[in-house]
């Protein structure tokens, strides 16, 4: 088998302008309703409580609601998790209540309208915790970024370090616009998935910026963007089967992964599938813009002082 | 040139082999048990112990699998968990006669049921986490500035009986915030309290204010003063806690440090949160009394007939004591209690800190009592326990209290621990909760099992479909990678989770990619021309440095999760970092030491079975 049967080099830089424009337009509008909507972040975040409860038979979650209210709970939330019988309790924090027994209390509120519950999983986290979090979330991310420029920098050229994460900073904005437009809630596993999912797909633009290195050496007569089409061209078929097994594996984990990796597994598709797009094309476009050329690569000979055309000397 | 040295191949066999090995406890599953271990610091499990449950356990019939002593208790593996539950019942009426003072822990537990000759090898199965087996996991706060004012209102108590002893004269004592201010309206005075304090009190950092009447000398805890005191708190509240946890028969508790400030405790298959917050955050009081000597009064009060003012005890060891009910000094005076030896006669000793006001009380009650027997009470939930009842030898002033005789190293430290666990050193709060029900953890292990098995099956049959030969060598050396991470975290017994398992499977999913990447670039050397041996030569040698680069930036990510990541993202990143360190053997290593051994000894190869190479302007497939 052989997917990839290509002939000449795809000429994709001729379109890098429109690549770029699309990006740009997702980007802004992913940065639109990041600010408009915001993220619908987890109790690990906000900070608050959360309940899963497992009924034998299937929940009637308004008499749930029903029960809670008149216990004197409010802003909480209810919903199905997973199936039909299990419930989702999400509280928020309150400085009145006690937190300590808040499973129990719980259950005895529901005991009148919609009993026979029982419960699965209490999570409580506190209001300094969640602020941690998401510092800690950030301070990771920005110790990512440096970390891979620097490296891509020290290794290749300070051009490939900042289109590579330019390109990929792109994919974690354009996840997480996905999860502000959809409202899909933003743990931390996802955070997880999404650095993640930074550090996988800078791999993609590694591969190809290695491959326009070795071509830059070894072919001479190339002008930039033609290199930069071989590159592409040349391990777009790596690209496609890697991501396609990596793929394999995240549907797997979304399909069998249950509701607690359902959300894991679907920000590293999103990532998956951008990071393709944008470490081909993003990345390689931006390189070309800030001016990459053959002369970065290819050591100039020592000159010797008196040495004529062909290197000898007497 | 596609030949490894020999050395290379028993490298590769040897770490399979070794991987083998260690994950293998992972397939036995885990077979009941029970556990009995110390329920107090002063109960010592031992080969006695052992011997005991064995023998109670013979007489009753219940059979059992084997029987051992470990660190954390003596441990009886049952054949199912009908005997286990029977198990627990009998060795729960022998070893706790009263329930209401239990002495022993008797547990439910799993043990690996992995045959003895792995055990010894310390090939232990992964340790799963709560989220896997079910169970509840608290993050505590501790209250540093408690801990410090507290630490400050017994040092101002201090320094006043200090300026006494030495006759400096001040105008009051104070404490702002977390300063003390000394106020004087003599220089002199000022200057002379200042060297007295330096001298006495190594712990503060003393500066002068003021001017006129109105002198002050302020004083500021040293930074590792303050550390010191932070440190003890933590300690002592973890010691607390162990304590406590000790009484829920928690088969293996974890208690452990986070941060500076933050003690983490996990409960594996407790089910109810609430009992064990209640016991958490229970106070536990110290009380210092005196003990009631008046003959023949303990004989009646044993015959049933306690006199009026006091209360039998049983001390620590069986003997009966009689406590007067009037409390001498109660714990919160006591600021420190360590294990050491008496200065004089070399015998093991508890030394104990009183604070100021402690002290003066406590030099009072001695000078009026020498030669008669103080209590030690630890009262908890409303029950008390003689700790130790010394018989008082002289007058004791400055607060510095040794309790000698008649005890052993290990008696001494043990007290110390109870007399310092008695109570927390600072006050803590819950912050985090969690806790999962049997049930689900049992689903999640499923789950997680379920989506990296149809994931890896799914890679495995296009990778073969694929590529062929050489896609199956990449099967292999991806069932390798899994073997050795899973040997890895088996042996470094690091806590599995659920993203653990996440990270398992993306890490196969990652890991695909470096034999990807070797295997495209060997039919491009083909599609190029070279044969079929430098194909693979080249393909493997040029591929590497992609595999490094591209696996360096995915490892920069997974090192800053791990720096940053709690919880969860913890069990993430930790499995994410091993994954990748191991691919890049197994892909690289593994799979080339298979290629070698296919081809490698062959003089002509023809073709390679990689899947067809496809050229342009050549339709005709080369095989």
């Amino acid at each position: 088998m052989e997917f990839f049967r290509i002939r000449k080099d795809i000429p994709f830089m001729r379109h890098a302008l429109v690549f770029n424009v699309v990006s740009l337009l997702t980007f802004l509008l992913a940065v639109f309703f990041l600010v408009s909507r915001g993220l619908h972040l987890s109790v690990e975040f906000t900070g608050g409580t959360l309940i899963e409860l497992s009924y034998t038979q299937a929940a009637d979650l308004e008499k749930v609601r029903e029960g809670l209210g008149k216990a004197g709970y409010s802003d909480f939330s209810v919903q199905n998790f997973g199936s039909s019988q299990d419930v989702l309790i999400r509280l928020p924090l309150r400085a009145d209540q006690n937190t300590t027994k808040i499973g129990e209390s719980v259950l005895q509120a529901l005991d009148a309208e919609a009993s026979g519950a029982s419960l699965r999983r209490v999570e409580f986290v506190g209001p300094q915790v969640g602020k941690e979090l998401a510092e800690n979330g950030a301070l990771a991310l920005l110790l990512v970024v440096i970390g891979i420029v620097v490296y891509l920098a020290f290794r290749f050229e300070w051009r490939f370090s900042v289109s590579a994460i330019i390109a990929n900073l792109h994919d974690v904005i354009i996840i997480l616009g996905f999860f502000a437009f959809f409202q899909w809630e933003f743990s931390l596993s996802v955070l997880a998935a999404v650095l993640a999912v930074l550090g996988y797909s800078v791999n993609e633009s590694v591969v190809v910026f290695d491959r326009v290195r070795e071509t830059f050496r070894k072919v001479r007569g190339l002008t930039t963007p033609q290199v930069l089409d071989h590159a592409i061209t040349s391990t777009i078929s790596r690209t496609i089967i890697t991501h396609g097994s990596t793929q394999m594996m995240v549907l797997s984990m979304l399909l069998f992964g249950g509701e607690t990796l359902y959300y894991f597994a679907l920000a590293l598709t999103i990532g998956i599938c951008f990071g393709i797009y944008s470490s081909v094309l993003v990345a390689s476009p931006l390189v070309m813009w800030l001016g990459v050329s053959r002369e970065q690569f290819v050591r100039p000979k020592k000159q010797i002082e008196g040495a004529n055309e062909d290197g000898a000397v007497v | 040139m596609n030949r490894y040295p020999l050395w290379k191949y028993v490298t590769v066999a040897v770490a399979l082999l070794v991987s083998l090995v260690y994950t293998l406890p992972n397939f036995f599953g885990e077979s009941p048990a029970v556990q009995v271990s110390s329920a107090k610091a002063t109960l010592k499990v031992d080969e006695k112990t052992r011997e005991r449950v064995a023998i109670t356990l013979q007489s009753a019939g219940v059979a059992i699998n084997g029987i051992f002593l470990d660190a954390t208790g003596v441990k009886v593996r049952l054949h199912n968990s009908d005997s286990q539950l029977q198990a627990k019942d009998i060795l729960e009426r022998q070893f706790n006669p009263d329930p209401a003072d239990p002495q022993y822990v008797v547990a439910l537990n799993l043990l690996s049921s992995s045959p003895q000759w792995l055990t010894s090898l310390h090939a232990l199965p992964m340790y799963l986490g709560l989220d896997l087996r079910g169970g509840v996991h608290f993050l505590l706060q501790v209250d540093m500035k408690g801990a410090l004012t507290k630490r400050l209102d017994s040092i101002s108590g201090d320094l006043r009986s200090l300026l006494r002893d030495k006759n400096v004269r001040h105008s009051g004592i104070n404490r702002e915030g977390d300063r003390l201010i000394i106020r004087f309206r003599d220089n002199d005075i000022r200057s002379k309290a200042r060297s007295v304090l330096e001298s006495n009190q190594s712990d503060l950092s003393l500066a002068e204010q003021g001017e006129g009447d109105d002198l002050r000398l302020v004083a500021t805890l040293k930074p590792e003063a303050i550390k010191r005191i932070q440190e003890f708190a933590v300690k002592q509240n973890m010691g607390t806690l162990n304590n406590r946890i000790n009484e829920l028969g928690v088969a293996e508790p974890v208690i452990a440090q986070q941060g500076a400030d933050r003690i983490v405790v996990q409960l594996p298959g407790v089910q109810d949160p609430g009992k064990a917050k209640d016991i958490l955050g229970r106070t536990a009081t110290l009380e210092i009394r005196m003990v009631d000597e008046t003959a023949g009064a303990l004989e009646a009060a044993q015959a049933g007939q306690v006199p009026f003012g006091a209360e039998l005890y049983v001390e620590r060891g069986g003997v009966p004591l009689l406590v007067k009910k009037q409390v001498v000094l109660t714990g919160d005076r006591l600021t420190d209690a360590q294990p050491g030896f008496d200065s004089q006669t070399q015998e093991p000793a508890v030394h104990l800190t009183l604070d100021s006001a402690g002290a003066r009380i406590f030099k009072d009650v001695t000078r009026d009592n020498v030669g008669k027997r103080m209590a030690i009470v630890l009262i908890e939930k409303g029950k008390g326990e003689v700790v130790t009842a010394p018989v008082i030898r002289a007058e004791i002033g400055g607060g510095r209290v040794q309790i000698s005789g008649r005890m052993s190293t290990m008696e001494a430290n043990d007290t110390a621990l109870l007399l310092r666990a008695g109570s927390l050193a600072a006050p803590m709060e819950i912050i985090e909760e969690r806790a999962i029900g049997p049930s689900l953890g049992a689903e999640n292990i499923r789950k997680g099992f379920h989506s990296t098995m149809w994931g890896f099956a799914a890679i495995a049959v296009f990778m073969t479909a694929y590529y062929l030969l050489f896609g199956l060598v990449s099967v292999v050396a991806l069932a390798a990678n899994l073997l050795f991470l899973v040997a890895l975290l088996s042996l470094l017994q690091a806590t599995l989770t659920l993203p653990g398992i996440a990270a398992i499977a993306l890490a196969l999913g990652m890991a695909i990619d470096a034999n990807v990447l070797i295997n495209e670039r060997i039919r491009e050397e083909l599609r190029n021309g070279s044969s079929p041996q430098l194909a693979i030569h080249t393909g493997y040698e040029r591929a590497f440095g992609t595999i490094l680069d591209s696996n360096i930036t995915t490892l920069i990510a997974g090192i800053a999760l791990l720096i940053f990541g709690s919880g969860p993202v913890r069990g993430f990143a930790v499995v994410h970092c091993l994954g990748i360190l191991t691919s890049l053997f197994s892909a690289v290593v593994v799979s080339r030491a298979m290629i070698n051994l296919i081809y490698g000894n062959r003089r002509k190869i023809e073709s390679l079975a990689i899947g067809q190479i496809w050229k342009p302007g050549n339709t005709a497939a080369a095989q």
